[in-house]
């Protein structure tokens, strides 16, 4: 598995979002998911990708505690470095 | 006395198209959906019609549905503002089987990848219930709401079951109907393996010739009010649901009984129900398979429903023109008896030529043809039964 960056991080999570169907322009690292309307079955999705793309694995504690955009990328890119 | 209940919308996803209209004015025309031995709903495009969250967070079961009610809806005059209590409004949508597609789709996860990897959107998408939850969920739905599985009698039974709601005054209007997408290499050979589905891909109800039904894939969805409460917003009734009667054969987990016993049991309730008597019927919509054992079970019910009125009553099976709609046919064919009432016109059995001994009834070949007028208002009856031994027949009348 290559290297990620934390850019190829936030890239990859962005796609994600997209992909469950937040508005990309209210994509922001600061933004909420609530606001986004990004719920926990979203947000397994989303550690699912993280295993399967950097094997990072991130549990249900994690899960509950990230609440941005900016710190699922932050923990992804972290434990992916 | 109970109250009256009438239809306010219709919406339809067939093998005819995206819309109510497309049934209806091609099945009349005597045309047919089905290619290539299936009734897909090639028209329907979930990403052009749906919102991707709202499509990504369904089964095509459910994308149907919620198609479908969006026109039905729509057609009641519900875009804007829900014209009722949201408490005072129901849904109940049924199906055969649900979201056989997610499951097939999650399994192969499962073996391939592991358990780690099937999606957590697995069991939300693949529930018998999902669908009348995603419908209540969009329009704002908070009355009573659940689905109904009696394989292919749910529709029936979903539009019974609002039919009652109303009339017991749970519910001052209830959004019905039925929807199934189970056109999947599991599901398709599942039915093939218990020799249902036609060898041939031909949908010929009630014909000499016929050999099996076709699978086809849908959602037809209904808008049901009090009366007083639709005319009073001054919303304009498509038709009356007048009655509702089901029962079970307690026979064979897959035959019909053969004397056609509990199928005509269910249609003399819902004559009863209704208020009327064989000769008010003007129109049968049938089950009508293309099985060799129920067209012919059906048609020995209509006749012991009947009577002597059996012979001078058209009957029109909608499965020759897309196929069998499942969990979707009872909701989807008892939109179309309604556009037929409405319009006043008679719906062909499409491709009948051949008659068996004893299918000795009208089953309207070629072209439809106009209503006959008998001095009252057009009533008609839709079938529907299902594996189980499942009947659930509703009785319906010009507005």
């Amino acid at each position: 598995m290559p290297i990620a960056t934390k850019e190829d991080v936030a890239q990859r999570v962005n796609e994600a979002l997209v992909e469950f169907g937040a508005d990309a322009d209210a994509i922001t690292p600061e933004a909420r998911f609530e606001a986004l309307d990004v719920d926990s079955l979203d947000l397994v999705e989303l550690a699912q990708i993280a295993e399967d793309d950097y094997g990072v694995e991130l549990k249900t504690e994690d899960l509950k505690r990230i609440e941005t955009v900016g710190q699922a990328i932050d923990l992804i890119a972290e434990r992916a470095g | 006395m109970s109250r009256r209940v009438v239809i306010t919308g219709v919406g339809a996803v067939t093998p005819l198209g995206v819309g109510a209209e497309a049934l209806i004015e091609r099945w009349a025309a005597g045309e047919s959906g089905i290619v290539d031995g299936l009734g897909t709903c090639r028209e329907f495009d979930a990403a052009e019609l749906l919102d991707r969250r709202a499509a990504r967070r369904s089964d095509r079961f459910t994308q149907l549905a919620l198609v479908a009610a969006a026109e039905a809806l729509g057609q009641a005059g519900w875009d804007d503002a829900r014209p009722i209590a949201a408490e005072r409004a129901g849904c109940v949508i049924g199906t055969g089987i649900g979201g056989i597609g997610t499951i097939e789709d999650q399994h192969d996860i499962l073996r391939d990848r592991g358990a780690g990897s099937v999606s957590p959107l697995g069991v939300p998408l693949l529930m018998s219930n999902a669908a009348s939850g995603a419908v209540a969920m969009r329009h704002g739905l908070k009355g009573q709401c659940y689905g109904t599985v009696s394989a292919c009698a749910a529709g029936a039974h979903a539009i019974g079951a609002g039919l009652r709601m109303i009339q017991h005054g749970d519910a001052d209007a209830c959004v019905v109907g039925g929807a199934e997408s189970a056109l999947t290499p599991l599901a398709k050979a599942a039915f093939a393996a218990m020799a249902a589905t036609s060898p041939s891909g031909v949908s010929r109800p009630f014909d000499a010739r016929r050999d099996g039904f076709v699978m086809g894939e849908g959602a037809g969805v209904l808008v049901l009010e009090a009366e007083g409460a639709a005319r009073g917003r001054g919303a304009t009734p498509l038709a009356v649901l007048s009655g509702y009667g089901a029962t079970a054969d307690a026979h064979h987990i897959t035959a019909p009984e053969p004397s056609g016993d509990g199928a005509a049991r269910a249609m003399r309730a819902a004559l009863a129900d209704a208020g009327r008597t064989p000769a008010d019927v003007d129109y049968v919509n049938a089950h009508g398979t293309s099985t060799p054992l129920n067209d012919r079970s059906e048609t020995a019910a209509i006749k012991s429903a009947l009577g002597e009125h059996a012979t001078r009553v058209p009957v029109s099976s909608t499965k020759s023109a897309i196929g069998h709609l499942l969990g979707a046919a009872g909701a989807v064919e008892a939109v179309a008896t309604t556009l037929a009432l409405q319009r006043g016109i008679v719906p062909p059995t499409v491709g009948w030529e051949q008659r068996e001994d004893d299918l000795d009834l009208d089953y309207v070949p070629d072209r439809g043809r106009g209503l006959a007028r008998n001095g009252h208002a057009p009533v008609a009856l839709s079938n529907s039964f299902g594996f189980g031994g499942h009947n659930a027949v509703l009785c319906l009348e010009a507005a």
